[in-house]
């Protein structure tokens, strides 16, 4: 099922097709589907990747034109993360920033922060890192202690962050902190902006389970940022934390959806070269593996058809993360199944192929963006209106 | 193509929703349930005269509104959730469906009408002893005579063959599978009851001995009339299933609101929170499994909706089974007994698991329908 939105968009479709047959060649094309929200492969190559993209003006299709986009609606960024994932071109290395900081900045943020790193976003200048979780605060936000005190015209942070993706390569990083020390929980937490180029700062990676350095730990001591880096109101982190995490859970279903009918169909190519169709057990599977990606895409087309009617999307965009998680935890498991003892054998330096890393990187997929733990408790509590677990 | 639901439809959806809590309430379903008939006449007027729901997807030169599959499947959803017991899917979803797709205009003309003023209750016979929903499972045969068709064999499962008014029978005829017209006062026509294990749905066993039959269409065409209309109807059934579903998880969910074990209520607890998660997880899937379905059909796309209805048949099934027996769990021991309405829902999940053919018969059809 193709999503038509008319006219404008069809042509707004068209030069986006044609700009990206004519582009995602050579080094790009040969990286076509690598790296996804939690993969650091390929990493010279997907930036120089953005910077094309950058160039042709794709990036920020939806923000205004004053900041470097493109000043479209919303029907025309789902249209381009549908065309961009339907090209299979490499993921964004800017992602974080494209999909998380960004849309906060536009959202909450002061117009001189937005005029500061709006456009270097943007022209690929600088990378940025969410600085949300720590170690003893994973899904449980609200157990921030990284803490931040305001000394005259800056303030001083000294705490340290995890599972910051991408960390190795930030240039600035937007972090969760808490400025009233008093505080407890969701209170007394602000957002603030905050440069790694100081001796404050000390950045360590973190291999993933893949052999990627996908993440990293971050260590502040002491390190200063302006007093005009709060985004959103002092003390008001929590708020602004969580209008970002709505927005990642909900954009990134739907280029995952995409990649994940690949799989399906490689799944299914692999299954018939290896004569598996013939096994009724692994045909059962096979096709419940296709039929959970065609739901996905219908779950997704009912959210981005709420959307752009400017309803408010009902109970399946927050089901959807659960569902699309733990189906493509299964895909893989099925693959790796259907390629056999082959399907164990990697590359040198620990070189992955593609549905070997997919299926890996599918073990985070439970876990990053609000655990599936947390999205139980959340369907169980927001949507369905079930009382809250007794606190201590 | 829109995929949202517009404003009318989210009206059509509370008109029926209020009617049907007020004439398919739990004693209502309960009545008709232990009634060998399991209908209730004024309840099936008023669905036709106040709401026009017999006729809804009708085109209105046969008496209907004309409305979609969309509207149709707003219906079936709300039907579901209220365990309607009147021979709604019989007619609308098999009868009507039945008629509307086939190549005969004077017996759409002759037949519809009746359907969508209510006045007629009719069915769709296909499956016979061995219980198939393919070409090669239909055994009953008609021959022509001077005096027209006649039907010879059984049909079985037949959904409100008891009831209906008119039944549409497939049968093999020297030029291939036909469809046939048989009036419920027919000439050979015996008719069984076959008491079910889901009460909300009746069924019968139909025999026919020389049966005076009308043909429906021309003769030997009439399997890819009954393979759409079969697809159609397992679309709307999945819809039905999603309704079913939805009402009871919103039943175990009130429950573990109120009901307090070791000093809280259980729906506090993750053992059961996240149960109740998982159930709406499975239930907002099976919705998109169901309204692809009704767009594709919408849409006039008949190789989308096959894979579709596969899909959603095989999804939904399972879905509403699993729903319905969860709720039974966290109703705990109340939930299993006969005055509490959890098993109502159960049993219709596991009949309608093979109303139209296995969650597996689904996936092998589909697997075709992909070239798997």
């Amino acid at each position: 099922m193709e999503l038509d939105f008319g006219p404008a968009v069809r042509d707004f479709r068209e030069e986006l097709r044609d700009w990206l047959a004519d582009h995602l060649v050579g080094e790009f094309a040969e990286h076509r589907g690598v790296g996804g929200p939690t993969d650091g492969a390929a990493w010279e190559v997907r930036l120089a990747w953005d910077r094309e993209l950058s160039a042709g003006g794709w990036l920020g299709v939806g923000w205004p034109r004053e900041y470097g986009g493109r000043g479209l609606g919303l029907l025309e960024e789902i249209v381009f993360e549908y065309e961009y994932a339907r090209a299979n071109a490499p993921y964004r290395a800017t992602g974080n920033a494209l999909d998380l900081l960004g849309p906060m900045l536009l959202k909450v943020g002061a117009d001189e922060q937005k005029k500061r790193f709006l456009p270097p976003i943007l022209a690929v200048e600088e990378l940025w890192g969410q600085g949300f979780s720590e170690p003893g605060a994973g899904s449980d936000l609200a157990s921030v202690r990284t803490r931040a005190e305001r000394d005259g015209d800056e303030w001083v942070v000294s705490g340290q962050k995890v599972w910051t993706s991408f960390g190795v390569h930030a240039d600035w990083l937007y972090v969760l902190t808490r400025t009233d020390p008093d505080s407890v929980r969701h209170k007394g937490l602000s957002m603030l902006l905050l440069p790694t180029d100081q001796p404050g700062v000390e950045i360590r990676p973190i291999r993933n389970l893949a052999g990627q350095d996908e993440f990293a730990e971050v260590f502040l001591s002491d390190a200063r940022t302006g007093a005009d880096m709060v985004v959103g109101e002092v003390g008001q982190g929590w708020r602004t934390a969580m209008a970002t995490l709505g927005i990642e859970r909900g954009t990134t279903l739907l280029p995952q959806q995409l990649t994940f009918e690949r799989e399906a169909e490689s799944l299914i190519e692999l299954a018939r070269e290896r004569g598996a169709l013939d096994d009724p057990m692994l045909r059962r599977r096979i096709v419940d593996a296709w039929i959970s990606v065609r739901v996905m895409r219908t779950t997704n087309l009912r959210t981005l058809a709420e959307l752009t009617a400017g309803r408010t999307p009902g109970a399946q965009a927050t089901t959807a993360k659960l569902y699309a998680s733990t189906r493509h935890q299964q895909l893989g498991h099925l693959a790796q199944e259907l390629a056999g003892p082959a399907g164990q054998i990697v590359g040198a330096d620990y070189g992955l192929d593609t549905r070997q890393r997919s299926f890996l990187l599918s073990l985070a997929e439970t876990i990053y963006g609000g655990s599936s733990e947390i999205q139980r408790n959340i369907i169980g509590e927001q949507i369905l209106g079930l009382p809250k677990e007794p606190r201590p | 193509m829109d995929l949202t639901f517009s404003q009318e439809q989210d009206e059509l959806r509370t008109v029926v929703r209020s009617f049907l809590a007020k004439y398919s309430d739990e004693a209502a379903v309960r009545r008709l349930a232990a009634d060998p008939r399991g209908h209730d006449a004024v309840v099936w007027r008023r669905m036709a005269g106040e709401l026009g729901l017999q006729g809804l997807a009708v085109p209105e030169e046969y008496g209907g509104s004309g409305f979609g599959y969309v509207e149709l499947g707003v219906v079936f959803d709300e039907a579901g959730r209220a365990l309607l017991c009147e021979p709604y899917f019989a007619t609308v979803a098999l009868a009507a469906e039945a008629l509307l797709r086939c190549a005969d205009d004077q017996a759409r003309a002759d037949l519809l009408p009746g359907i969508a003023s209510g006045a007629t209750i009719a069915t769709l016979a296909l499956t016979e002893d061995s219980g198939r929903w393919d070409e090669p499972g239909i055994r009953l045969t008609a021959h022509d005579t001077p005096d027209g068709w006649r039907l010879t064999g059984a049909k079985t499962y037949v959904p409100d063959g008891l009831l209906a008014d008119l039944l549409l029978v497939a049968a093999r005829t020297p030029g291939g599978i036909s469809l046939f017209a048989v009036g419920a006062d027919a000439a050979g026509l015996t008719r069984t009851p076959l008491p079910t294990l889901d009460q909300t749905r009746k069924q019968a066993r139909l025999e026919f001995a020389d049966t005076p039959a009308r043909l429906i269409g021309p003769e030997g065409t009439a399997w890819p009339v009954l393979e759409r209309t079969l697809a159609t109807a397992s679309v709307l059934l999945a819809a039905e299933q999603v309704g079913g579903a939805a009402a009871a998880l919103d039943a175990a969910v009130d429950y573990a609101r109120i009901r307090v074990q070791y000093g809280r209520p259980i729906g506090s607890f993750q053992g059961i929170k996240h149960k109740c998660a998982d159930m709406l997880v499975e239930i907002e899937s099976a919705r998109s499994a169901a309204y692809a379905g009704l767009w594709a059909l919408d849409a006039g796309d008949d190789t989308e909706t096959a894979v579709a209805a596969a899909l959603a048949q095989a999804f939904c099934s399972e879905a509403f089974t699993k729903v319905a027996g969860d709720s039974i769990q966290i109703h705990g021991g109340i939930g299993f007994t006969w005055e509490h309405p959890a098993h109502l829902y159960f049993k219709r999940a596991k009949s309608s698991e093979v109303l139209l053919g296995t969650p597996s018969y689904h996936r092998e059809l589909l697997a075709a329908r992909l070239g798997i």
